[in-house]
């Protein structure tokens, strides 16, 4: 019962969808109120229709429906409660379900908040979202249905891939699509500024907060997908650059170009043209996304399965890219700059220049994970490039990234005086100097950190220079230090959310910096009361238990870590052998530290437990990166807060 | 650049990016050619559900189909299990032998599975996981297709279809001994 009701829901919400985006369309075209509110109505029908599709999903994943095949494949009747909710986004069907159903919650709020105050745009955005959430919808009905019956019912089903059994794919997936499909609403805006011809700041304006969400949700997803590889992979590593990893910070890299270079347009009336394209391209990279980890072209760890839907989903890249250039192109006497830059220093360059590294990032990332494609075209032999030619080049691209993150905030606009620089950037220039000379005193050769923490410690020392400032120039108003603070924040939000993101990503960069050059392993074959030592660390190997699990055997090993100055700790590096994996799976165990954690991951072993082999990883500031993502969601929360200044 | 020029170069300039990633559709990344194909096929000796022994080398002389199987493969095991049973039965009294190994399973869940698709060829379950080690076995299902004289010569990866099995069967059976 339950296949046949989610295809005919599937079904139903593609007609609704497609008929939505037809009918918003017309309705622009011809002025037709009926139209525009018939096409609404699709769009809450569509959220329904998928609501419902996800509901009778999760009923059939709790109740264990294997005549739903997705569900036969992702569960059996030992995976636990949770997962068995996850598994809904664990595969290739269901993460377009997912996909859809945020997209169909997003195109609602777009209808609740603008259909009266944007009469122009709203007609355009709706059919631009409906059409694109049609064509998920498409996915769902043809190539990848996630309601296909499987007949003969199996008395069990075959389960969760196991590496997807943890805490961490429960939130990473959801912050990812959240993100990817949050670009969809500046996208339909700039479609719809460029149809109407309204191509002057409006859009920009409008789409503002929509993208920092995007953005935001976009970087959490990143840095949740790096918490998860680093503690359930255990090669210690939170970032590899895996094209499915790649495929997710492409966007991110374009986006946060395009959250930059929108001030100078909303400023100086510049670069209409250049944030029509990040955007386009911001959106299209989302889709080449999906595509990528979706069609099977590349071998990936994270890849789906293969099938037709890669097709699919490339006639929709073709469409989206092809379209909405086409648009742009037809547009290009409108979308002249009005200002000019006047000066090479000013703020206006240095964001150029901010766009221009992180579009050369991407495009670096884009033509390595292609790579092995080019290369078996132009030479017939499949060539990878691997994790040393993208940290090769992105490295210096990103350490001056980091300088101009210090300069570009407060440079003047227009043209910046000798004056105006020593006043702002004197000071943190020789703090961050100040702090690399130290660092080298104190034993740290490694260039690449000493360049990276001289920088970091720059733009911290300007960013803190700015607040003290413009602390203490409301102080003298009457406020005291907390209350003068507080009230900066509020009421310069934007300017200051920003900084504060700024920060978190310092916070990020320390994290990476350090961690690339500290973070030590070592691996050895322990017998049963022996210890090795790393860093610091004694690891004695006290013995192995086995244990029967719902739906896995489990081996634990139980090691005691001691570090000289503390007790001893006990941990529990475990391997789980799932009946339907080749290869058992480790469960690493870790304690998490401000400067240090230590992960143990255990390897082979004797079935007496005589000896086993061990990983001991001491990663260092690792936990950095983590408490950047907190800092930054401070700093995305403040910058979205409405607008303080405007009057109400 | 005229305007009118840029009209056509804009949009036109993603078109080689579109093409590149069509051109992905022809290859496939995890084609890995079978290093065993051609070699002498790997001995093993088992004993089925039903109690009797089966090796490979009691078989010489057959030509033998080598199927790795579970009862958790959801679905592709399950779709091609009837082909299985059909093609033994299509081919049992031409030389040929169909021989099932059952990987990393609970005996209970696989009996049943057999008593379900009524097998009637010998299926045995490799309890130390020593033969899908020994043939490279990535994932289940997968078919090993040996000639007389005992090399590999087709590996089936996925679901086994009448077709399939059928056009490696009378290649290899066509063949001399």
């Amino acid at each position: 019962m339950i296949p046949e009701l989610g295809y005919g829901a599937t079904v139903a919400a593609f007609v609704l969808a497609l008929w939505g985006a037809v009918a918003a369309a017309m309705s622009a075209r011809t002025g037709r109120a009926a139209l525009l509110r018939s096409g609404e109505r699709a769009a809450v029908g569509a959220w329904v229709l998928i609501t419902a599709c996800i509901a009778l999903m999760l009923y059939a994943f709790l109740t264990f429906d294997f005549s739903v095949q997705y569900v036969a494949v992702n569960t059996n009747r030992g995976t636990p409660f949770y997962y068995r909710i996850t598994a809904l986004w664990g595969a290739l069907e269901g993460s377009i379900v997912l996909w859809s159903w945020m997209l169909s919650i997003y195109t609602l709020i777009v209808v609740v908040q603008y259909r009266r105050r944007q009469p122009e745009l709203y007609p355009w955005v709706l059919s631009v979202m409906l059409g694109i959430l049609a064509f998920f919808l498409l996915v769902m009905t043809i190539p990848a249905p996630p309601f296909e019956r499987l007949t003969p019912i199996p008395a069990d089903g075959r389960g969760l891939n196991p590496l997807l059994q943890d805490s961490g794919m429960i939130t990473h997936p959801v912050a990812l699509y959240l993100g990817f499909t949050g670009f969809t609403v500046p996208f339909a805006f700039a479609m719809a500024a460029l149809v109407v011809g309204r191509t002057g700041e409006e859009w920009i304006t409008i789409t503002r907060r929509w993208t920092i969400i995007a953005w935001y949700f976009l970087s959490l997803g990143l840095l949740i997908g790096g918490w998860w590889s680093c503690h359930v992979l255990g090669w210690g590593g939170y970032w590899a650059w895996d094209p499915v990893e790649n495929a997710a910070f492409m966007p991110w890299l374009t986006g946060t170009a395009f959250l930059h270079s929108v001030m100078i347009q909303e400023r100086r009336s510049m670069l209409k043209l250049w944030n029509l394209a990040l955007i386009i391209l911001t959106f299209g990279l989302t889709i080449f996304g999906t595509f990528l980890t979706r069609s099977g072209i590349i071998g990936s760890v994270h890849s789906f399965t293969q099938g037709s839907i890669g097709v699919f989903f490339l006639g929709f890249l073709a469409l989206v890219l092809l379209g909405s250039f086409s648009l742009l192109a037809s547009r290009i006497e409108r979308l002249r700059a009005e200002g000019v830059l006047d000066s090479v220093v000013t703020r206006e360059s240095m964001f150029l220049l901010n766009n221009l590294f992180l579009v050369a990032a991407t495009f670096t990332v884009f033509f390595g994970t292609v790579f092995p494609l080019l290369s078996e075209a132009v030479r017939g032999v499949k060539i990878s490039v691997g994790a040393p030619f993208f940290n090769l080049v992105n490295i210096p691209v990103f350490l001056a990234l980091l300088f101009l993150m210090g300069v570009g905030p407060l440079i003047a606009w227009r043209r910046a005086s000798g004056a105006n620089l020593k006043r702002n950037f004197l000071k943190p220039v020789v703090a961050g100097l100040v702090a690399a000379g130290t660092l080298r005193a104190l034993g740290v050769a490694n260039g690449l950190v000493l360049t990276a923490m001289a920088l970091v410690v720059f733009v911290a020392g300007t960013i803190a220079l700015d607040l003290f400032r413009a602390v203490r120039a409301r102080r003298r108003s009457g406020d005291d230090w907390g209350a003068a603070t507080w009230g900066l924040l509020l009421r310069q939000n934007r300017r200051y959310g920003g900084f504060i993101v700024h920060l978190g990503i310092l916070v990020i960069s320390l994290g990476v910096a350090g961690s690339q050059a500290w973070s030590v392993q070592k691996e050895v074959t322990l017998d049963r009361g022996q210890s090795m030592e790393l860093a610091g660390y004694q690891v004695r190997f006290d013995g192995l238990s086995g244990s029967e699990e719902s739906n896995h055997a489990k081996v634990t090993g139980t090691f005691t870590v001691t570090n000289g100055r503390a007790g001893g700790d006990v941990l529990h590096p475990a391997k789980k052998f799932y009946p339907q994996e080749q290869t058992p799976i480790a469960a690493v165990d870790y304690r998490l530290g401000f400067f240090e954690d230590i992960y143990l991951v255990l390897g082979d072993f004797a079935s007496d437990g005589s000896h086993a082999t061990v990983k001991l990883q001491v990663n260092r500031m690792v936990s950095w990166l983590w408490l950047g993502g907190l800092v930054l969601t401070l700093g995305a929360a403040l910058a979205i807060l409405p607008d303080a200044r405007r009057p109400a | 650049m005229s305007t009118s020029r840029l009209r056509w170069v804009i949009p036109a300039a993603v078109v080689p990016v579109l093409v590149l990633l069509a051109y992905g559709f022809r290859t496939d990344p995890r084609e890995i050619p079978s290093p065993l194909l051609g070699r002498p096929a790997a001995a093993f000796s088992l004993t089925t559900f039903a109690g009797t022994p089966v090796s490979l080398e009691g078989l010489r002389g057959k030509v033998v189909m080598l199927n790795f199987w579970a009862s958790w493969c959801v679905p592709a095991c399950y779709e091609e299990a009837p082909a299985l049973e059909r093609t033994w039965r299509a081919y049992k009294d031409k030389g040929v032998m169909v021989v099932g190994v059952d990987i990393q399973d609970k005996e209970e869940a696989a009996r049943q599975f057999l008593a379900r698709f009524g097998h009637s060829f010998p299926n045995a379950p490799d309890p130390t996981g020593r033969v899908s080690v020994d043939y490279g076995v990535y994932g289940v299902p997968e078919t090993f297709f040996i000639d007389r004289t005992g090399r590999v010569r087709f590996k089936q990866v996925g679901a086994l279809t009448d077709e399939i099995a059928r056009s490696h069967l009378d290649v290899l059976l066509k063949e001399p001994s």
